[in-house]
Parts: C-alpha cells; structure tokens; sequence
C-alpha cells in the first residue's frame, strides 16, 4: 500500500511539471455555436441561421473577428444550422457542397457546427482526407484531457469525504454542499466585495476551512459524543444537505452565473488539444493541493495520525492519538479542499446552486471504486471516474455520462463489495 | 391574510394526493428501512418505472389502461431485482451509495434526448389517464362538505389512493406479526445471527425489497393518475429524501407511521407555505420575496429532519426500544 | 439436570478417545466432522491452514490456541460465513465447503458468535422462536392467513419456553434480548442455537464476559448437550472450563493444529507451551506458572469484551 502511494504521489507530481501549460474548459448552458475560419484566418460577417427540426426560427448570428459565433439554446434537442451561402467573402465556398447541418444538442453541452470553408477557385478535388480516424483521436485526446480535469475535482472533493468517512464512520451526504459552499463563498467575495477572484477564492477556502472546522466542533463533533448511530448520522446528513442546498437557492437564486474574472477566456491549443489558460493553471493548483495533502498524509505526525485513525480508531486511541483533535483537522482540511473544489468547478463550469449536489454522486463514485476511508484508493478512484466520464462520451451521448459512470461504481462492487482497496469486515 | 383560503387548502392537505402518493412511498420505505434495515435510497425510481410503465404503455403502445398498470408493476418488480442483486450483499452505507445512483441511473435515461421517442426528454408523458377516469363512477360535481370539497376526478384519484394505502398498512400489519416479518427485523438487528440459524437472509431481503418496491410503485401510479403526467424530476432523489423524512417523523417500523408522517409532513408543507405567501404578500415579511418561499420550506424539511434525529429518532408513534436508526 | 446422573454419553465418549495417539490430525473412530487442508489468508497473512482434523460424533471437544490463532476464522469457514481459499470438509459424510452459511445451519451445524448476537430489539421469546426451522409462518404468502401458521407457531413457543426455563431466562421471555447481562446473552444465543435442532454445536468463546455466578450453569448446559446426544466444539480460553467439561482438546497455533490430546495432559504438551508462551522461551513451566499465565490472558480477555459489549 505504501509503495502504491508513493508512486501515486510521485505520478502526480511528474504531471505537474508535465502540466505546466495547457487545459480546457467546458461552457456551461447548451448552445450551438462554431468558427469559421479559411486557411487558418477567421471570416467574420457570415450569417448563421439556427432553426428547430422543423423549421422554427430560434435565432441568426454573424460570426465575429475571431470568426466564432454561438447561439445560447434553451431547450436540449435537435436543430439545424444553416450557413447564409450569401454572406461569405465573394472567393470562398463551404467544402462538401451542403451548407446547413443538422446536430442534436444535449443538456448542458455545448454542440459545435462544422462549416469548412475553401477558397472557390481551387479544383474541386479534395485534399487526401485521413480526417475520420484522425478526428476521433483528437476527440479522444480532447475528453481525456477533460477527464483528467474533472477527475482532479472530484478528488479533491473525494479526499475529505473519504477521511471523514474513515474516521468518523459519517457518510456524509451533505459533501456535494461543501463543495457549492467554496464556489459560492467565492462568488459572493469576487461579485459582492469585489475582490479580484484569486484573493476571493483563497479567502473562500480559508472560510470554507473555517466552517468545515466549526461543523465538526458544533455540530457532528457534538452527534458522536451523544453516541449517534451513523445510520442516523447518514440520515442527518442529507437533512444537513437539504438545509444548505435551500439555503443556497434562496441566498444565490435558481439562475447560474460565472466569477467576475476569467469567465470567458478563449482557449489555446496544445497539440490536439485545446484548452483554457485558466484550466491549466486550475489543474496546477488541484495537483499541487492534492500532492502537498498526499505528502502530508504519508510524511507528517498528524498525517500519520489520520491514517491512523481512518485505520482502526479504537486502535489508534488506545495507541495515545488524540482522535478528537485529528477528526477536527481532517473536517478543517476537508471542509477547505471540496471549497477548493467548488471553486475549481465554477471555474470550468458555471456556478450553480446545485452544482456539488450534481457532482455527489460522481465523489461517491470515486470513493466507493477506492474503497470507502481509505484517502489513497479515493484519489485513484475518483481520476478513474472523471476520465470515464469524460471519454464515455465519445460513444455515448454526453447527457447519459453520467450514467456510465454510476453503472460501473454498480458493476465495481458487484465484483469487489468492498470497493477497489477497502478491506473486508471481520464476521464472528 | 387571507385565513380561510390558508387553513382551507392545509386541512385538505391532509388526505391530498401528495398525501396519499408519499404516503405510499414512505410505507415501501418503512418496509425496507423501518423493518429490514435496508438503506435504500433509490426508491423514487421505483415510482419512476410504474409511472413510466403506464404512461408509455398506454401513450406510445396504446394499449388499454390495466396493462400498463400491469407493466408498471412488472417493472418495479424487475428493478427490485436487478437493484437487489448486486447490492443487498452491500454494507449498508455502500448500498446507500449504489441505490441512490441507481436512482439517478433511472431518471437519466427517462429524461435523455436519446430516448426522447419513448419517456418523452424532460417533457416526460402525458395523456394516459383517460381509461382509469372512464371508470369513475363518481358523476361530474362538486363533493364534500365545508372545506374538504373535491371535484369528481381528484375524489376519483383519492378514492382509490386510500384504498390502496389501506390495503397496504393491512398487508404491512398481517407480515409483520408473522414469523416472516420477525425474520425481518432480525435481519435488521443482525443478518449474520439471522444466517446462523439457518434463514437464507438474502432471500428475505430481496422480497423485503420487491413488495417495498412494489408498494412505493403505487405511488408513482397515483402521481401519475392524478395529474395525468409523468416526468422524471418529480422522481429525483429528492422524493426519496422527503419520503424518509416521512417516516422517520411518523415513526420508523410503525405500521401507520408514514401515513400519519405523511399526512403531517404536508399539512405543515402547505401550512408554511400558506402563512409565508400571506406574510409576504401583506407586507408582514419583508426579509423574503414570494419565490424564496418555497424554497425556504424545504429548508424547514431539512432542519426538521436534523432535529427529528437528534431529538426524536423514534419520529410521534415510534418505540424507542425498537427502530432501526438506533441512536445508541 | 446436570450430567453427574447421566453420563453415558460422557463414557462412550472417553471411551472412544482412550487409545487415541496425540498427534494432530489423528483419525477418530466415528467422526461428525472431517476437515482436510483448509485455508485462509488475508493478504499475506496466512490465518488458518489446517491440513486434518476430526471431531468425534457425541463428544465434547474444545478447540483452544492463543489469540489471534485463527480459531474464529476456523469456525467461519466451516460455517459458510467466510470463503475457504482452498480446503474440504465434510459433515456427516456430506460435503459442506460451498455451502452458505443459512444451509450449513440447516444441515444441523449451527454455530454461536465470539460477540453475542443477541437479536436486542427483538424480546428474548422472539429471539428463541427465530431459531426454529421449517416455519409455515415465513414464506410470503403463507405469513398473510395466520391461521395456516398459528398451530405451528404455538408448538414452536411452547419449545422455546421449555428451553427458556431450561436456561432460567423464562422471567425474561417478554423484555427485549437487549436488556439482557452479557452472561444472560450468551445464554440466550445458546439456547437459541439449540431451537434449530443441531447436531453438532459449535460454541466460539461462550464463557467470555460472562460473570462467575453464570459459568457453573453455563458449563452444565453444554456438559447436557453432550447426554442429549448433540456434538460439541468449542472455543475457550479458561483452561478449568476446558479441563472440566472437554473429553479431547485440539490446540491451534498461527492457523495450524499443531496438537491434540485428552485435557488432563494436553497443556504439558512441549508444543502447546511454545505456542502460549513463544518458542524462546525456554525455561521449562511448571503447570501452575502456565495456569496463572492462562488466566492473566484470559482477564484481559475478558475486560476487552466486556468493553465490547458497552459499546
Ligand atoms: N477479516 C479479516 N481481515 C484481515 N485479517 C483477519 C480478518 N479476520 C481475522 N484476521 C486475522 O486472522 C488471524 C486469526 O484471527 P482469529 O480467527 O480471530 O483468531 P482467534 O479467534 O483464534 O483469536 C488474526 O491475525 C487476525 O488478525
Ligand atoms: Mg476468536
């Protein structure tokens, strides 16, 4: 076990370095959109028609300097695209001959339309096109990528899930809100306050950190010295989850909205991929939070101590841990990182009142492949699930990636009911 | 304020179809959780595939009612099955995980664009209750006295919606004074002494989990009945929640437990509702405008539900000496 | 009722050990339980690996060892409650490596727990009535007409409260098992046990945490299986109890038998000292020096499952 951690922690620091450039980030709400370029140059002023299936107009944009266009699309399902033949530079033609394309579009994703535009006196013959297997490649290198990113997420917000679990017994369900908590206390320091996001985002995990350490002494702190079952502390728990989640559509509203800065920074690309500035520096930090964690875990007292008392607690008691003081750090640091996690979401995705809810199951997934309260097996667990997720989708529609991922969490504890590398329990 | 309007709709709250349909949810989920032990917090998908059962039976196949009632509860009966077999070996906290995300497996699918054609995108269904009202004897009007008035369809729906929880509390009542409700709760307390002498624990707990599963069905029927539609987020993970909060206020492994949880749970729901609409329509309330009413009553369920576990986990009717969420 | 008016049993059975050699392993004359190369790792630790062992039909045999020897995880596999990696055994000549464990239990091997598994929301009298087997009552559709299982559910009752009365625990039958001493508990899960109408009994630890004024009653119940005609094997640390009630003693050290013999001479045993007290140590005991040794364990024993059982 210690050998594995190490290499894990060493892999991950190699990709730090590795890392030191690129990421991507995926746009919130639905939409259409697409860029039309010629030769690498963009074309800007050409009409694109969005329509229903059936014809119902929706809505026509121009392209613009950078030849991007995009139609925001309220309700998921099939469209059309229609490129105005008209409105192109006199010398240039859509490649192929058709110039409208019919695309579905799913819930929250985005659906690009490709018009390839050629110049109109060259001959009509095509140049040698190896772009079918080459596409999926790049695709696949683009949702790896993607994976990566939301994988590191949900580890981060695993990690504290899977302690606290470890240590306390708690399945905490209201850890999907710890995270919205981080984004939204962010939010309201970078829009209320008006501080730039990065001081807002470390003022939200010291907050985050904050509150994580007062609901362990408070709260759940107060539960255990009562003796509460953990079925009830379970069952608390999603009471604690609602609490938050109604709170935080009263206090932040239904609607979802983005950070003051870095909100729509165009993306780069790195190789086949394509990817955000703020992704890379994102991923930077998650890896770099999640290694410094892993170091601490395996190098410092009260690291040891907490594997330790994940371990065995009684054990550990007997041994002159102070559990007390070591369950309070681990709330404080986990409370502090799913913030730091929900910051992260907001970053590449929209902030949302429901966005930790959304990303729960995701964390339980990555978990329970680990084996729930063991830290290690969360952090490999939940890199498995963000990439499966992610690179499920090149063969099955994005709305269902979800369901991919949860069908294989089913299908891990069918074989392994302890999870990857949980223990099994003792009889007798 | 409008008093009369507010106390009316609470009163009627009380023997209401949501009433009446979480009424059928909780009782499936006492089943499993008050009296077996079973964490299953996927029970909204059992709702979701009998409602969907029906409604696209009848819609896209067109077929007569009663088979689409037929295969709404061949469906919550598969899905017992296949819910059960990979996960009643489960610890109790993975198998709280693994329901619940074959909840969200459930309602993914229903609302997907990808099978848009048949469970209807997050549209869901509708127009499949015109047989169940062909059989209302019920002649248009208005029924009731004082404030408890209903129109023929609702008293239709509430009709057969009391009748089927009544049935359901008689069948809870006769199982669990008989030796195959005591080697339920045995199996709650502990299943491997249950193993020990000889009872093929898994066995007891799939049928636990199909007639829970087949029961809490019965609500999503009746849901889908009375507003003669189905979608799939009235069906999300937060019905489950709300059900349990439902039983746990009644009184876990209480026969009538959920049905009184359930009455209470919405005459307190559509009470708070009331007051703060008023408060805040009149000026009384400033600190709220009326779209964070709602809102701010799930947030009462939530702190309700804190304090129900910490203060009273036996919920009004439950014995402290005998619930499953033992509070040691 | 106690075994000193009858004991033929007891006779048969040291009858059937006299001229047994003490090696581990030996074969008995008329076994119950025939177990061959059973083994259990937890990832490298090798928890059980018995190669032979047998148990005499109508004996009492206790199955000692340290801590930590591998005698639950013996018993769990036996039982169907853990997966042998590898092994076989038999019981009344019938196969049993496979079997669930609800199955080994209705084939007439029906074992206790190391902690009590008192049923505690459950009254003493219900716990009792769960044992027995075959029971109308419990399929489906037949619990829905009482009236196809009442009958059946009388005679079942009147059973238990014969067994109860046994047990002295009839002025407990309506309060919840949970309200229950630990020694009472432990009487409880025994009796039980024997609702189920087993052959052989496997007891693990029956005497831990239970309190002095209890064993004296304790020990004659199992010393009364025994002259009912029911095999016993059982796990204990108290070598009075073992010396008292046992006709054959298998000893297991870190997963292996590594002897077997009549109690009165096992523990001069050369092998079953290193076992207890590590190979090092050479000094030769004196029998009293163990003793005390054995009871200093076994305190501590009984202080750990004791806080076991505050929790
Ligand atoms: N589920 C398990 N996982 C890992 N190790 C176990 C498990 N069960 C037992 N062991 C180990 O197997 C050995 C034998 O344990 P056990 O059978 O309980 O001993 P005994 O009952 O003789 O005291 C011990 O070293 C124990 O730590
Ligand atoms: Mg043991």
């Amino acid at each position: 076990m210690r050998r594995a951690v190490i290499a894990f922690t060493a892999f991950l620091g190699g990709l730090i370095l590795l890392l030191a450039a690129p990421a991507h980030a995926a746009d919130p709400e639905q939409s259409l959109r697409g860029t039309l370029k010629l030769q690498g140059q963009p074309v800007n002023g050409v009409k694109i028609v969005v329509t229903t299936e059936s014809g119902q107009p929706v809505q026509e944009v121009t392209s613009n300097a950078q030849g991007a266009w995009e139609v925001p699309i309220a309700e998921p399902g099939p469209y059309k695209v229609t490129l105005d033949v008209g409105t192109l530079p006199k010398d240039v033609e859509v490649r192929g001959g058709t110039n409208v394309r019919s695309l579905t579009v799913y819930e929250g994703n985005p659906a690009t339309a490709l018009f390839a535009l050629q110049a109109k006196s060259a001959d009509g013959a095509p140049p040698g096109d190896d772009g079918a297997s080459s596409a999926f490649w790049q695709r696949a290198a683009q949702l790896t990528f993607e994976g990566f990113n939301l994988g590191l997420i949900i580890a981060l917000a695993a990690l504290g899930l899977s302690l606290i679990y470890g240590t306390t017994g708690l399945t905490n369900f209201a850890h999907g809100e710890l995270v919205t908590l981080g984004a939204l206390i962010a939010y309201g320091f970078n829009t209320g306050i008006g501080l730039h996001l990065i001081p807002a985002a470390a003022l939200a995990v010291i907050v985050a950190g904050g509150l994580g350490y007062s609901q362990d002494r408070f709260f759940w702190g107060q539960l255990r010295r009562r003796g509460t079952g953990i079925i009830a502390m379970m069952i608390i728990s999603i009471g604690v989850a609602l609490f938050l989640r109604y709170l935080f559509l009263i206090v932040f509203g239904g609607e979802s909205d983005s950070f003051v800065q870095y909100n729509a920074q165009p993306g780069m690309q790195i190789g086949p991929i394509s990817a955000a500035p703020k992704n890379l520096v994102a991923m930077g930090i998650e890896l770099t939070v999640l290694v410094v964690v892993g170091i601490a875990l395996l190098r410092t007292r009260t690291g040891k101590a907490a594997r330790a008392v994940a371990d065995n607690p009684a054990l550990a008691a007997s041994s002159g841990i102070n559990v007390d003081r070591v369950i309070r750090i681990i709330w404080t640091m986990g409370g502090a990182i799913a913030g730091l996690a929900g910051i992260m979401l907001g970053l590449s995705q929209n902030l949302k009142f429901t966005m930790g809810q959304d990303l729960l199951l995701l964390i339980f997934a990555g978990v329970t492949l680990g084996g729930l309260g063991t830290a290690f097996g969360a952090l490999i667990g939940s890199i498995i699930v963000g990439l499966f997720v992610q690179v499920s989708t090149l063969w099955i529609p994005p709305e269902l990636k979800n369901v991919g991922a949860l069908a294989v969490l089913i299908i891990v504890l069918l074989f392994r009911p302890q999870g990857i590398l949980g223990r099994r329990e003792r009889i007798g | 304020m409008d008093w009369t309007t507010i106390i009316s709709t609470t009163v009627k709250a009380a023997i209401g179809v949501e009433t009446v349909w979480y009424a059928l949810a909780a009782i499936g989920i006492n089943i499993h959780f008050g009296y077996t032990g079973l964490l299953n917090f996927g029970q909204s998908a059992f709702l979701a595939v009998a409602g969907y059962g029906l409604a696209v039976t009848v819609t896209v196949i067109g077929l007569p009612f009663w088979i689409g009632i037929v295969v709404g509860l061949a469906a919550a009966v598969l899905l017992a099955l296949l819910l059960g077999i990979p996960t009643l070996r489960l610890r109790a906290d993975y198998l709280a995980i693994v329901t619940i995300a074959a909840a969200e497996i459930v309602r993914l699918i229903f609302r997907s664009v990808a099978f848009k054609d048949v469970f209807g995108g997050s549209d869901g269904r509708r127009g499949f209750s015109d047989g169940f009202y062909a059989l209302n004897p019920y002649p248009d009007g208005t029924y009731g006295f004082g404030w408890f008035t209903f129109n023929e369809r609702v008293l239709w729906v509430l009709t057969i919606g009391w009748i089927l929880v009544g049935l359901s509390c008689a069948v809870v009542y006769l199982l669990m004074k008989s030796p195959w409700g005591r080697v339920l709760k045995a199996i709650r307390e502990d299943e491997d002494a249950v193993r020990s002498l000889g009872k093929n624990v898994f066995s007891y707990k799939m049928q636990s989990l199909i007639l829970g599963g087949v029961i809490g069905s019965l609500g999503g029927f009746i849901y889908g009945l009375a507003y003669a539609s189905v979608q799939p987020d009235i069906f999300g993970t937060e019905t489950t929640f709300f059900a349990y909060t439902i039983v746990i206020l009644g009184g876990a492994a209480r026969v009538f437990g959920p049905v009184v949880g359930s009455m209470i749970f919405w005459v307190l729901l559509v009470l708070v509702n009331g007051v703060l609409s008023g408060a805040v329509q009149s000026g009384f309330i400033t600190f709220m405008d009326i779209t964070q009413v709602g809102p701010f009553r799930f947030l009462l369920v939530g702190l309700g539900l804190i304090l129900l576990l910490v203060y009273r986990p036996q919920g009004i009717f439950g014995d402290k000496r005998e619930i499953a969420i033992d509070a040691r | 009722m106690h075994a000193e008016t009858t004991k033929e049993q007891k006779t048969a059975a040291l009858a059937a050990f006299k001229d047994l050699a003490r090696e581990p392993g030996v074969p008995k004359p008329d076994p119950i339980l025939v177990v061959d190369n059973v083994v259990r790792r937890f990832g490298g630790l090798t928890a059980v690996e018995v190669e032979h062992v047998e148990v005499q039909r109508g004996s009492i045999t206790a199955l000692i060892g340290p801590n930590g020897a591998g005698k639950t995880t013996f018993f769990n596999q036996l039982t169907g409650f853990d997966t042998a990696d590898s092994g076989q055994w038999t019981f009344n000549g019938r196969n049993m490596n496979g079997v669930p464990a609800h199955k080994v239990a209705r084939s007439g091997m029906v074992r206790t727990f190391q902690l009590t598994k008192a049923l505690s929301k459950l009254t003493v009298l219900e716990n009792m009535r769960l044992g027995a087997q075959a029971q109308k009552g419990e399929t489906f559709w037949r619990a829905l007409v009482p009236s196809l299982w009442r009958g059946q559910e009388d005679e079942i009752t009147e059973r238990a409260e014969e067994l109860l009365t046994r047990f002295k625990l009839d002025a407990k039958r309506d309060d919840f098992a949970g309200s229950l001493s630990g020694g009472q508990r432990k009487l409880l899960e025994m009796a039980r046990a024997l609702m189920v109408r087993p052959e052989l009994v496997m007891l693990d630890e029956p005497m831990a945490g239970v309190n002095p004024a209890l064993t004296q009653s304790l020990l004659g119940h199992v010393k009364d299986l025994r002259e009912q005609g029911m095999t016993v094997l059982f796990v204990e640390h108290d070598m009075d109890m073992v010396r008292d009630i046992s006709d054959w003693v298998i000893v297991m050290a870190q997963g292996n038998v590594i002897a077997e013999g009549p109690p009165d001479t096992i523990m001069s045993d050369s092998r079953v000292i290193d076992a207890y007290l590590g190979a090092h140590h050479d000094a030769p005991l004196s029998e009293d020096e163990l003793e005390q040794q054995l009871h200093e364990a076994e305190e501590e024993l009984v202080a750990e499952n004791e806080e076991e059982a505050k929790k």
